[in-house]
């Protein structure tokens, strides 16, 4: 499986950063969503409640 | 559950089914038709919103518009004195949260950064100390004390006073006008001055911060040349309104859900880390920040149902986090609920944008409060809790509580 984020449709709330602080985190500046792990190995409960809490649909996870 | 219910002619807001629980008209017309016809007070047949996945959808599409100036956005309840609006308000100079993109997400890009996780986690020891503190003042009191007056509302006033950089010593005069300003049921005059009253002091206090900037969000915003003193102020307006409302509340009626749950509460006290489980949950359940509205730019289909372009539709968080399709026996308090996917925060670009704030300063004063006071309780009866039915944040009024001194 792949992530992928639109930065563009990011508004910066955070609940990717505080739920699965291993694969996202914020931009200091703006708040907006950095990639950390694209392809995260471990911990795919926590990426998706993350997925699943984005609140503007900014993340995507390609499962193939 | 099926069946047909009465469309309802205006916002149900009785709350008829106990402090913390939606009206009851609102929980059967949830159950029955989840997306329903409203007849606003004014005549419009608008639409009410109350099942989470539709909730969910109507937040996160931006064809439903959060702009109050290209067409009327109808209110759903009555205001003694209110003019029946015929035309669309004005858009106020930095109010983001009555914008749509492009204009939101330039304004909101400006702020995020302050309110990002990590640095929420930076302020978290700050946070902890101005609770602690506000706790060792009540400690000092004799009680019956009133929770919201020494503790709900200092706290997270104080927070955003400090991290905005307002004067907190200027606090007496804009809580009262913040709190005129959210009463529902009142002329049109009373709260315009409030307003104006708030207005004019974060005017000159912006002002002030563009010709000295300090350390702080204001004088951070102030920075950019682009904004007018009048979008300045507007965002000022948001953030300080936001600041003090939505979080006081959900310390004071959360407290008053917990002393009314005695079970959840000794389970809470038992094992304090379930404190940010317990503040998960208790957003659910209480929701403080519940009627939001929006405007149709076209026809939208929800539901099944057809909401047509330029029909004023309203949500209730409070219902939607409350529905049995999306949570187990959704009306019971219960802090081991992983409640993932509440909606208190609002869904979509509008989503709180100090959310992760409001979870430290929740976390910080409920620990607090559990661990200094082991013997709190109530020092009314609880149903003569005065309850902000008039307010457009839940809440209560006042919470007078008591406990016993260690002699």
């Amino acid at each position: 499986m792949r992530i992928s984020v639109d930065r563009e449709r990011c508004i910066g709330a955070g609940m990717c950063a505080l739920l699965a602080p291993a694969i996202f985190d914020q931009d200091y500046d703006d708040g907006r969503v950095r990639l950390l792990d694209p392809r995260p190995q471990q911990d795919h409960s926590a990426l998706r409640e993350a997925l699943d809490a984005c609140p503007s649909g900014a993340l995507h996870l390609d499962e193939s | 559950m099926s069946g047909t219910v009465p469309i309802p002619h205006g916002l149900p807001m009785e709350r008829d089914a106990g402090p913390f629980a939606p009206p009851s008209e609102i929980t059967r017309l949830r159950d029955a038709r989840p997306v329903s016809p409203l007849v606003f007070p004014d005549g419009h047949q608008g639409w009410f919103v109350t099942g989470y996945d539709a909730v969910r959808q109507v937040m996160a599409d931006t064809r439903f518009s959060s702009r109050q100036d290209i067409g009327v956005l109808h209110v759903p309840y009555e205001t003694p004195g209110m003019p029946v609006a015929t035309e669309p308000s004005p858009q106020i100079p930095g109010l983001f949260i009555a914008m749509d993109p492009p204009d939101h997400t330039r304004l909101r890009r400006m702020l995020t950064g302050a309110f990002t996780v990590k640095r929420m986690k930076q302020l978290e020891e700050h946070i902890i100390d101005v609770a602690e503190r506000r706790l060792d003042e009540m400690a000092r009191m004799t009680p019956p004390v009133d929770l919201v007056e020494e503790f709900a509302l200092p706290v997270p006033s104080l927070v955003i006073c400090e991290m905005l950089g307002v004067p907190y010593a200027d606090r007496a005069t804009f809580q009262v006008n913040s709190a005129k300003f959210l009463v529902k049921d009142q002329p049109l005059e009373e709260k315009m001055a409030a307003y104006g009253a708030m207005t004019t002091y974060l005017a000159e206090l912006v002002v002030r911060k563009r010709a000295e900037p300090g350390d702080d969000i204001l004088s951070d915003l102030a920075r950019h040349d682009e904004l007018s003193v009048e979008e300045l102020t507007g965002i000022a307006f948001l953030l300080l309104l936001a600041g003090h409302e939505t979080t006081a509340n959900m310390l004071g009626l959360g407290t008053f859900a917990l002393l009314e749950h005695p079970e959840q509460l000794a389970e809470l006290r038992a094992n304090p880390d379930l404190v940010p489980d317990a503040v998960e949950e208790l957003l659910r359940f209480l929701s403080v920040a519940d009627i939001f509205y929006r405007y149709a730019t076209d026809d939208i289909e929800i539901g099944g149902e057809t909401i047509a372009k330029g029909s004023t539709v309203v949500v209730s968080l409070l219902a939607a986090n409350r529905d049995p399709e999306r949570f187990d026996n959704p009306d019971a308090l219960d802090i081991r609920r992983e409640a993932r996917g509440r909606l208190a925060f609002g869904h979509g670009i509008h989503t709180c944008l100090g959310q992760q704030l409001a979870r430290i300063e929740m976390r910080a004063g409920f620990a607090g409060l559990l661990r200094r006071f082991p013997t709190l309780e109530l020092a009314i009866p609880a149903e003569e809790v005065r309850l902000r039915t008039d307010m457009n944040i839940y809440g209560v009024h006042e919470l007078p509580v008591t406990w016993t001194t260690a002699s």
